[in-house]
């Protein structure tokens, strides 16, 4: 029911962020989402991609902090609203979203969040139906 | 040797010491001239205390060979130490100083437990620094293989480590930590390489590190301390009880000041370091100020030598920050650095003056290993910033803004480490 992200510790000043772009290119891996939550002195570069374990291991042995770790992606309608009505349903739960971003996949608007209370959010995705993506789905 | 005996060596070779500079260093000559003193005034070790102070300052201001004593046909090296402000220290070695030297440093490898059947690894820079030639000629001493390896190209040390079964290491600790970093990378573990004992000297490190050191690199980790301006590294060194370090003090005579009056302080009382070398011909120096702070020790060690100990390097006076009045050493911070185990075991602090406030920050590493999924917010981040920054508060008494880095981006030292940036001096 969810997604592998990678999360990368980079500092905020001038090529940090070339550096871990450019070792994601020589290893062939390609991102489909990504976004940076950002901080005055550091960031948290969070990416969707293709072989996230493979990335991960390559990007540990080239010495950066990243960390693999499982995020809902939930389809949404495409029409305004959309989103809305997904973090309704959430909100109605009483399930907090720790930090959710967006991006279209085959034509599709796609919401990645992460949230403390996972269990829960993998019972109201099941009540209601909701289409979700799987690493599958990725590959 | 007995105390006593001990003291009337010492009194004796400062006598000799003494009337060598006399009519050796002209600058020696006319201090003692103008405080009224011949060589005939000091008889006994202690009335050391008559004798005037020699400062780095003095060594600079008579750059290059001005407090030589022996003629040049009579010194067989020269090394230079690291000149940060001004002129590098000059010092000429005679061959009987290099004798005592070498001697020095057996005493303090047989004291580590090293010997003829060791391979024995010295990565201290060769060259002008003291480290490398010094601990070189000490292994040779012993009789034990050594392996020149200096610092610089650690993979290749590191593979002759495991494939030599390289038993004994000399280098700084904290290219002991880059060397543990290096070879864990490589995949070289513990038990492939048979590491026993670690000579770590040339600059101060705290018990936290040791304990790092000894864990990672599965040795024993030694204190040797030393200065070029007295001879180089072993001007004292731990025995196995590892309280405190014995001075080779039938060399160098300590003493401890308080390092503002200038008086002498009793044993056990912490202040500033002073040596006077007893036998040393090229440069002799009376009542040296090291800057370093710590505390001499006597009475007889669990180990049985009866030689004089120093405890560990606490600080330096010249080190010492005073940041809005209160001082601050950074040895202090490394010992927090040490307590986090989400945090490398390198720290830089940088000082400034913002709107003439002090301001302290200390920038340190995440540990790769330590990220992973739940450190993914910056709230988590934060958290961990926000730890180290109250233990810094609790055991500096002023606040500390914490920069926390990238694994790997704080500068690896491979000799002498910098770890303060002080700005306010640039304005």
């Amino acid at each position: 029911m969810t997604i592998p992200q990678l999360s990368i510790f980079i500092e905020n000043r001038s090529g940090t962020l070339i550096k871990v772009l450019e070792l994601i290119k020589q290893s062939h891996i390609q991102m489909i989402a990504c976004t940076i939550a950002d901080t005055a002195e550091y960031g948290i570069f969070r990416i969707i991609c293709s072989e996230p374990d493979r990335a991960y291991t390559e990007l540990k042995a080239a010495g950066v902090a990243v960390a693999l770790s499982e995020v809902f992606a939930l389809e949404l309608d495409n029409q305004p609203g959309g989103a809305a009505d997904v973090v309704r349903i959430f909100s109605d739960a009483s399930i907090g979203i720790t930090y959710m971003y967006a991006f279209l996949y085959k034509g599709n608007g796609i919401l990645v969040f992460r949230t403390d209370q996972d269990q829960e959010a993998r019972e109201v995705i099941s009540a209601n139906g909701l289409h979700y993506l799987t690493a599958e789905d990725l590959a | 040797m007995s105390r006593e005996q001990m003291r009337e060596l010492q009194g004796k070779r400062l006598h000799k010491i003494v009337e060598y500079v006399y009519h050796n260093v002209p600058f020696y000559r006319n201090k003692l001239q103008e405080m009224d003193l011949t060589p005939e005034d000091i008889t006994t070790i202690d009335d050391i205390v008559k004798l005037p102070f020699t400062t780095k300052k003095d060594l600079r201001d008579n750059y290059p060979f001005g407090l030589q004593a022996a003629p040049n046909s009579e010194i067989i090296r020269i090394h230079a130490s690291s000149g940060t402000t001004g002129n590098p220290t000059i010092v000429g070695y005679t061959r009987k100083d290099i004798g005592v030297w070498t001697e020095c440093m057996a005493r303090s490898l047989t004291a580590f437990g090293a010997g003829r059947d060791d391979i024995f690894s010295v990565a201290y820079g060769y060259g002008l620094f003291t480290g490398g030639l010094g601990a070189h000629n000490g292994v040779e001493k012993i009789g034990a293989a050594v392996v020149p390896a200096s610092t610089g190209n650690t993979e290749k040390h590191a593979r002759l480590i495991r494939d030599l079964g390289i038993t004994c290491i000399a280098c700084t600790p904290s290219y002991a930590l880059y060397l543990a970093e290096t070879m864990e990378k490589m995949g070289i573990t513990k038990d492939q390489i048979q590491l026993r004992v670690g000579a770590f000297g040339a600059e101060p490190w705290t018990e936290g590190m040791r304990q790092e050191i000894q864990q990672r690199l599965g040795l024993k980790g030694f204190n040797i301390y030393g200065l070029s301006e007295i001879m180089g590294p072993s001007v004292s060194y731990e025995c196995d009880a590892q309280h405190g370090s014995h001075i080779n003090e039938d060399h160098f005579f300590p003493e401890i000041i308080d390092p503002a009056t200038l008086e002498p302080l009793p044993y056990g009382q912490k202040g500033e370091l002073v040596f006077t070398t007893l036998t040393k011909e090229g440069m002799p120096l009376l009542r040296y100020r090291t800057r370093d702070l710590c505390s001499l020790m006597d009475g007889p060690c669990e180990c049985g030598r009866t030689n004089i100990r120093m405890s560990a390097i606490e600080g330096r006076s010249d080190d010492m920050l005073i940041i809005r009045g209160i001082n601050v050493f950074p040895s202090q911070v490394e010992s927090v650095v040490l307590t986090m185990e989400e945090i490398a075991p390198r720290y830089m602090l940088i000082v400034d003056r913002v709107n003439n406030l002090d301001t302290l920050m200390v920038q340190v590493e995440l540990r790769q290993e330590y990220f992973n999924a739940t450190m993914d917010t910056p709230a988590a981040i934060d958290e961990l910033s926000k730890k180290l920054a109250a233990k810094l508060k609790s055991v500096l008494s002023i606040a500390a803004k914490v920069q926390l880095k990238a694994p790997g981006t704080i500068e690896r030292s491979q000799g002498k480490s910098t770890r303060v940036i002080d700005n306010r001096k640039l304005k």
